[in-house]
């Protein structure tokens, strides 16, 4: 019976690694208190980049190099527009996912159709990944993967345990306050904005290398918007963030698994399942209305008018 | 303000300038050509369905060069979405417009009461109207013959079916792989996942990866990226392109693909339309009139495999094989269909039951 459960689980594993990595990426921004709706945007582009950077014969190293630099670059466009220019940042944050689905479609156009001449390969670990339950799917992984959960530990231990974290946090809650300390704002937002940039790059990296081995257009399929809903029901916590996306695949696992067994659900009910379980998940931890005051950061979506 | 308003220009300028590289506004300024609109469900790349169509449209431009001239729209949501984008379509002067998803069936109809001097071609559908007509390739045809593949090659006896939407023309399709599997190997069973989407590589592969974990050796799907093929060939089991070729994405798990031509039939409703006279009935064509085919064959098959699917292709091609011929079981055993006869096309279009070997039940 546990046997049977490690492709389920493997799956849902699967799904969720580029749910975190956009998403922690976009938290790292939003903590700065720059709200981007890009993220869809970006992956794409991120996508694109690691696949033509492997096509041609950049490997692996080329496409993840690739992903980070597009994804951070195009993050940068958003971030002139709405710091230097300060531009509303819903509006410019819709028109980069806009302008990255739409560029990475045009110049992605002779791409479609091969399979990735080298992708990140599952590396079991020696003997934990024959742990039962899950060792098959949790240590056995790609590099990706491992890497993604190292993320998620550095950037948790980044924003609460080191000192450039809480000057991104305070940048976060009052760009005033931290710009009357001395603090960089603009170039603490900056910098957080490109790397939100480049983990969306990652996680499209993810999909295009490590997933789906392929491009296709529009081959995120919407799952920058989750990534970027889970940020928010997360409280802007990482660790929750993780746990979100994992539920999130899981389920959405579970529901194509539970048919795949012959257990009759109604699929329309299935389908809407992941959606359900992880907002109703994600709200009951996170209903405490202090907590949230407490995690949103304060100047979220604001323009920061230095001098002002 | 005025920052925001340079910046929101220049973005807006960029998204422009890759618009304007479409071929439907570099299209040549002719003397009044024909205008021909386009409503894809998916992106033109999705190496799918929409591709397919988008084949057909260049291969229809190849053709008729100047005197058409075509516009299309990508990625438009079935429902609400879909009547916006053909009213759109129709106000802008395109005088034919083919909706190219089961799920535009009504808002086509829509549409096509308010602009009567419009004629509407509606893919897959099968609600006519005076200047809506509906047009179909008869993918259980191919299904059919790659149910013959999957039954010589499939080691564990079982299948797997990535399915859209429990609809009609995704059960037949269903059917259609099973009956052709269990006329090489009758104990062979298809399990069937529905993903509620045309395309969603992340859920067709975890959908696909179900299967393969439920013991399926080989895959058949009826949605619209290549990402089944992909699990498929990195778990090590065999799987067939659909829509289009898609032998380049899993050299190694790829049996055959079963792709639609839509060219032809485009190029021909075109050319009625220049003449003066609109193409009114509806078209269900199949290996028949070259508007479905099963391609790229792998060479690893069996000979035995490739015999039979040659023989049975040239009896479908010819016309004197149909695919839902009698005794046709359902799930329980109970005989759907007596011995001797066939599916008629509107028994076809309206099928709502599974056959003998598949597994699971059908949503309703």
């Amino acid at each position: 019976m546990i046997e049977s459960l490690n492709p389920l689980l493997a799956s849902a594993l699967a799904a969720a690694i580029p749910l975190m990595l956009a998403a922690l990426g976009e938290l790292v921004a939003e903590r700065a208190g720059v709200l981007n709706l890009g993220l869809e945007g970006m992956m794409l582009v991120g996508a694109l980049a690691a696949f033509v950077a492997v096509t041609h014969g950049g490997g692996l190293p080329g496409a993840v190099i690739a992903a980070l630099l597009a994804g951070a670059l195009f993050a940068l466009i958003f971030g002139f527009v709405t710091l230097t220019l300060q531009a509303n940042q819903v509006a410019a944050g819709l028109s980069l996912t806009i302008l990255g689905t739409g560029l990475s479609a045009f110049l992605g156009r002779q791409y479609v159709g091969y399979r990735a001449p080298d992708s990140f390969a599952e590396l079991p670990i020696p003997y934990l990944s024959e742990l039962p339950l899950l060792g098959p799917s949790l240590f056995s992984m790609s590099a990706l993967g491992y890497a993604t959960l190292a993320l998620l530990g550095i950037i948790s231990w980044f924003l609460y345990r080191s000192r450039a974290g809480l000057i991104l946090r305070c940048v976060g809650e009052s760009p005033s306050v931290a710009r009357s300390l001395g603090l960089p704002v603009m170039a603490v937002r900056y910098g957080a904005v490109a790397f939100g940039g480049a983990m969306a790059g990652l996680a499209g990296c993810y999909y295009a290398v490590a997933q789906f081995k392929m491009w296709q257009e529009g081959l995120t399929s919407g799952n920058g918007w989750i990534a970027l809903a889970l940020v928010v029901f997360a409280t802007w916590r990482p660790a929750r963030v993780g746990l979100g996306a994992l539920l999130f695949g899981g389920v959405s696992a579970l529901g194509l698994y539970l048919q795949a067994i012959n257990v009759h659900v109604s699929v329309f009910a299935l389908s809407s399942l992941p959606y359900l379980a992880t907002i109703i998940v994600l709200v009951a931890i996170s209903s405490d209305q202090n907590a949230i005051r407490r995690n949103a950061p304060a100047s979220l979506g604001k323009p920061f008018h230095a001098g002002g | 303000m005025k920052t925001w308003k340079h910046a929101a220009a220049s973005l807006a300028g960029a998204f422009a300038l890759l618009t304007a590289a479409s071929p439907a506004l570099s299209a040549d300024k002719a003397a009044d050509p024909l205008k021909i609109g386009f409503v894809y469900v998916g992106p033109i790349g999705d190496g799918g369905w929409t591709y397919a169509h988008d084949l057909g449209r260049k291969e229809m431009i190849k053709k008729l060069g100047n005197k058409i001239q075509t516009t299309y729209v990508e990625s438009v949501p079935e429902g609400a979405d879909a009547e916006r984008v053909i009213r759109d379509l129709a106000a802008k002067g395109n005088r034919m417009i083919f909706t190219t998803s089961f799920g535009y069936m009504e808002p086509t109809l829509k549409v096509a009461k308010s602009f009567p001097k419009v004629e509407f071609y509606h893919a897959t559908g099968f609600k006519s109207d005076k200047n809506v007509t509906i047009y179909n390739a008869r993918m259980y045809e191919p299904a059919y013959l790659a149910g013959i593949i999957a039954g010589h090659v499939s080691k564990k006896g079982i299948l797997g079916f990535v399915a859209s939407f429990p609809i009609p023309e995704v059960v037949r399709n269903i059917n259609a792989y099973t009956m052709g599997a269990r006329s090489v190997n009758p104990k062979i069973t298809t399990k069937v996942v529905w993903v509620n989407t045309w395309y969603d590589p992340g859920k067709e592969r975890q959908a696909a990866e179900a299967l393969i974990g439920q013991g399926a050796d080989v895959l058949l799907q009826n949605t619209d990226s290549s990402a089944v093929l992909q699990a498929a060939q990195d778990k090590g089991v065999n799987a067939f392109g659909w829509d289009s070729d898609m032998t380049a994405y899993a050299p190694k798990a790829h049996l055959a693909s079963a792709i639609e031509v839509w060219g032809g039939y485009y190029t021909m409703a075109a050319e009625a339309m220049l003449a003066g006279k609109p193409i009114k009935t509806t078209v269900w064509g199949g290996m028949k009139d070259g508007m479905n085919d099963l391609v790229s064959i792998s060479p690893t098959l069996p000979a035995a495999a490739k015999k039979l699917v040659d023989e049975k292709m040239a009896g479908i091609k010819s016309g004197k094989l149909a695919v839902f011929t009698g005794p046709i079981k359902g799930q329980d055993g109970s005989i759907k269909l007596a011995a001797g006869k066939t599916l008629t096309d509107k028994e076809i279009d309206s099928v709502n039951y599974y056959v003998e070997g598949v597994e699971g039940q059908l949503p309703k």
